[in-house]
């Protein structure tokens, strides 16, 4: 008998132990679900920016068609939210910028977005999996699971990703909220996700529609796909090449 | 043992209120913050880490020091720390605690916190940290309670706590490595992309954590009229000035670096915090008060005469702490964000809650400490008496 | 018993404590199931599962298509009940047919106290 409470303890903490093991073995998925039937596949998704055709008013319809579409708020302060925004071309290249360039193309206006980057940093430091990499390519970001750390902000070395400092809807007309994509909360970090919500129903990304002819997204390991003509045609660069993280966002010079 | 924490005197009262009210103040702006979101610090898209994940970095070596005590206590058998081994341990408890705090305040969801448990991210060097510190803070608790316990029953500490002593060496090691490999494999943050980050993390830490110890020490001399001995201070301070010296030679290697090889991505950063870019010089200045400190401190330790004075001693760790909070709690980060990915350069300085927040969570790391001490100090008392 | 005088109160208070709930909540109208707006069952026989399942399990779905939407981008679900795909999808296919929120969503949720924060993203339509 002396020894029946300690059996008890025991027992009871290997029962609450198993309690929290199995619910989460039991919750196999059942294959209920399906892909819409119409959706865009590839294998590696890929965007190419024409530099040449980018003028202020494609820029600014391709940005407009994005934050409108995915609710983006203007915030007048540092602490703003971008998913796609202009950046003229030294910061963009700097690496690539020498003292005699062409006159004014330093001061080149361009678009800059998530690169969805092949090896991407912000999915390897992330201990959520809140970001990770879906297996056509995009980056996408799980508004749900994220925690806000933002250590995926400090490893982003092109400056992709915004936090939500405080409630999105602060700065939203909230009558003019677009139905298809919900706001985020305060807290919680994002970024372009190179629209895959459209691309899973068949259609391509709002910024692609907006600029026609001036951003190509096509599947890059596709040889006959259309970013992999442009690419093939076109000189092209990519931001922060050596660093490794693959960028798959090309700027065709 | 806990019992000891309830009897004291008025004045351990006091400063337990006077925590208290720190913690108070601290608590509300918290509030604050959870209510409007981490805009009410000056973090925005390119600083997006400030003071808090800087104080994290800046607590978590202080914490590792402990080791410092284990090392020569348990593979030396240097009994000049036997007694004052569990002040080690139980700040590095408090410390540990503080860390954990800093890293929930820091969350935009902190509701969320168990995801990192849920959805385990092997890949992410922040898991591992959320891995290693826990495991620290559950070792000092178990160790120092332990020992604690049984010197109090005039007997040797049980036979199977030594494995657990033995492991929280490497333990103590691997919480601060883990801590500067959240800087030190990001690439395109080239201030911090070097092997030197861990080498230099432990260095300072082993500095300005002993500092704090012997400062510590001396408070508890004054205080709580007990002595831990002035070989086991006197170790410390050798300590201090080495770990010191290792810490201002490894800066000075990654000053060589960046400045003879003269890359721009690594000299910008180097060329920010200490004499400003852009007109943004406020960092800079700090930047010298911590140089100024911790040579000054320096050359105040190498000479073991001045180690000997009390007074002296206890005026040099003043200097190792101004020098290394400064290098770690307020330069390392922002310099990091600084340049950003976009070559802009900006100042980032802490909001008022921001401060406030901070400020409670030191207090709560003092009154731990206050606690702890006071339990483990009493017991002391007891067995010497 | 030893120190009777401290451990007999003490027990009280802890048990005071523990059944708080119980005594905050006397007096005050006992739980009434909450008045809901259904869908006109004209258009809609059920739900894309039984009212019991719903009723049981729509915050277990929920999540679980949050999940499959999300991270493994499958979009349909299929329901027995009506041999049919469905969007999964809080906004197109739940509030496609509840499309009153204060009068489906809001009264359950406020009458057994739960708070979930769908609408601080998701869009009410």
């Amino acid at each position: 008998m002396k020894s029946s409470r300690r059996k008890f303890i025991k027992l009871a903490g290997l029962t609450a132990l198993g309690w929290s093991v199995c619910p989460s073995l039991a919750s196999a998925r059942s294959n209920r679900y399906r892909k819409i039937p119409g959706a865009l596949k590839a294998d590696r998704w890929a965007m190419a920016i024409d530099i040449q055709k980018l003028s202020d008013e494609v820029m600014q319809k391709a940005i407009e068609a994005c934050h409108r579409l995915h609710n983006v708020p203007d915030i007048d302060s540092r602490q703003n939210v971008k998913w796609i925004w202009v950046e003229t071309f030294k910061p963009l290249f700097d690496d690539q910028v020498h003292a005699h360039q062409m006159e004014g193309k330093e001061k080149l206006p361009l678009l800059t977005l998530c690169n969805h980057c092949d090896t991407p940093p912000c999915v390897r430091v992330c201990p959520t999996k809140a970001t990770f990499k879906r297996h056509d390519g995009i980056v996408l970001m799980d508004f749900h699971r994220c925690i806000g750390c933002r250590f995926c902000m400090a490893g982003c070395p092109y400056g992709s990703r915004s936090f939500n400092y405080s409630d999105p809807r602060r700065f939203l007309n909230n009558d003019e909220l677009s139905p298809d994509y919900p706001t985020r909360s305060k807290g919680v970090v994002e970024k372009c996700e190179f629209c895959a919500h459209l691309v899973d129903q068949g259609e391509r990304p709002a910024c692609v529609e907006a600029a026609e002819g001036v951003l190509f997204f096509g599947d890059l390991s596709d040889p006959d796909s259309e970013v992999r003509r442009v690419l093939r045609d076109r000189y092209s660069l990519v931001r922060k090449a050596k660093l490794g993280t693959e960028p798959q966002v090309y700027y065709l010079i | 043992m806990l019992e000891k924490a309830i009897k004291g005197s008025a004045l351990y009262w006091i400063w337990l209120l006077g925590l208290l009210a720190v913690i108070g103040a601290g608590f509300g702006a918290y509030l604050t913050q959870l209510e409007h979101g981490l805009t009410v610090t000056a973090l925005d898209r390119d600083v997006s880490w400030g003071l808090y994940i800087a104080q994290l970095t800046f607590l978590v070596g202080v914490a590792a020091s402990a080791v410092m005590m284990v090392i020569p206590k348990y593979l030396h058998n240097h009994q000049a720390f036997a007694r004052m081994l569990i002040l080690g341990e139980f700040m590095a408890v408090a410390t540990i605690i503080m860390c954990l705090l800093f890293v929930i305040v820091d969350l935009g969801q902190p509701q969320r916190l168990m995801n990192v448990v849920l959805h385990p991210t092997p890949s992410s060097v922040l898991f591992w940290d959320m891995v290693v510190l826990n495991g620290y803070l559950f070792l000092n608790i178990l160790i120092g309670w332990v020992t604690l316990q049984a010197e109090r029953k005039r007997v040797g500490p049980p036979r199977w706590i030594k494995p657990f002593i033995y492991l929280s060496i490497p333990w103590a090691i691997s919480i601060h490595t883990v801590t500067a490999y959240l800087y030190a494999g990001l690439p395109g943050r080239d201030f911090w992309l070097t092997a030197s980050m861990a080498p230099s993390f432990l260095a300072s830490a082993f500095a300005a954590g002993p500092a704090l110890l012997i400062l510590l020490a001396f408070a508890v001399k004054v205080f709580a009229k007990w002595d831990p001995g002035r070989e086991a201070i006197q170790s410390l301070a050798k300590i201090v000035t080495y770990a010191l010296a290792a810490y201002l030679f490894l800066i000075g290697c990654k000053i060589f670096t960046a400045g003879y090889s003269m890359v721009p991505d690594k000299l910008a950063h180097w060329q920010y915090l200490y004499f400003g870019l852009e007109g943004h010089t406020m960092l800079a200045t700090f930047m010298w008060v911590s140089t100024a400190a911790g040579v000054t401190a320096l050359l105040i330790l190498l000479f073991p005469k001045n180690r000997q004075s009390d007074n002296i001693l206890a005026f040099a760790c003043v200097l190792v702490l101004i020098c290394t909070w400064i290098e770690k709690g307020l330069g390392l980060i922002t310099t990091g964000f600084v340049p950003t990915p976009m070559k802009e350069v900006l100042t980032y300085a802490p909001t008022g809650p921001e401060i406030l927040i901070t400020l409670g969570i030191y207090g709560i790391g003092f009154l731990i400490i206050t606690v702890l001490w006071k339990v483990g100090i009493d017991v002391r008392k007891e067995i010497e008496a | 018993m030893y120190d009777a005088k401290k451990i007999i109160p003490g027990l009280i208070i802890f048990a005071l404590f523990f059944t708080f709930p119980f005594w905050f909540n006397l007096g005050t109208a006992a739980y009434t199931t909450p008045e809901l707006e259904l869908p006109d069952p004209e258009e809609h026989e059920h739900c894309i599962e039984s009212t019991e399942y719903m009723r049981a399990e729509h915050m277990a779905m929920l999540d679980e298509w949050r999940d499959i939407y999300v991270r493994d981008g499958y979009q349909e679900y299929w329901s027995e009940l009506n041999q049919e795909y469905f969007l999964t999808s809080l906004t197109k296919t739940c509030m496609d047919c509840h499309s009153d929120k204060e009068k489906f969503c809001d009264r359950c949720h406020e009458a057994t106290a739960v708070d979930p924060y769908c609408w601080d993203c998701h869009i009410e339509p």
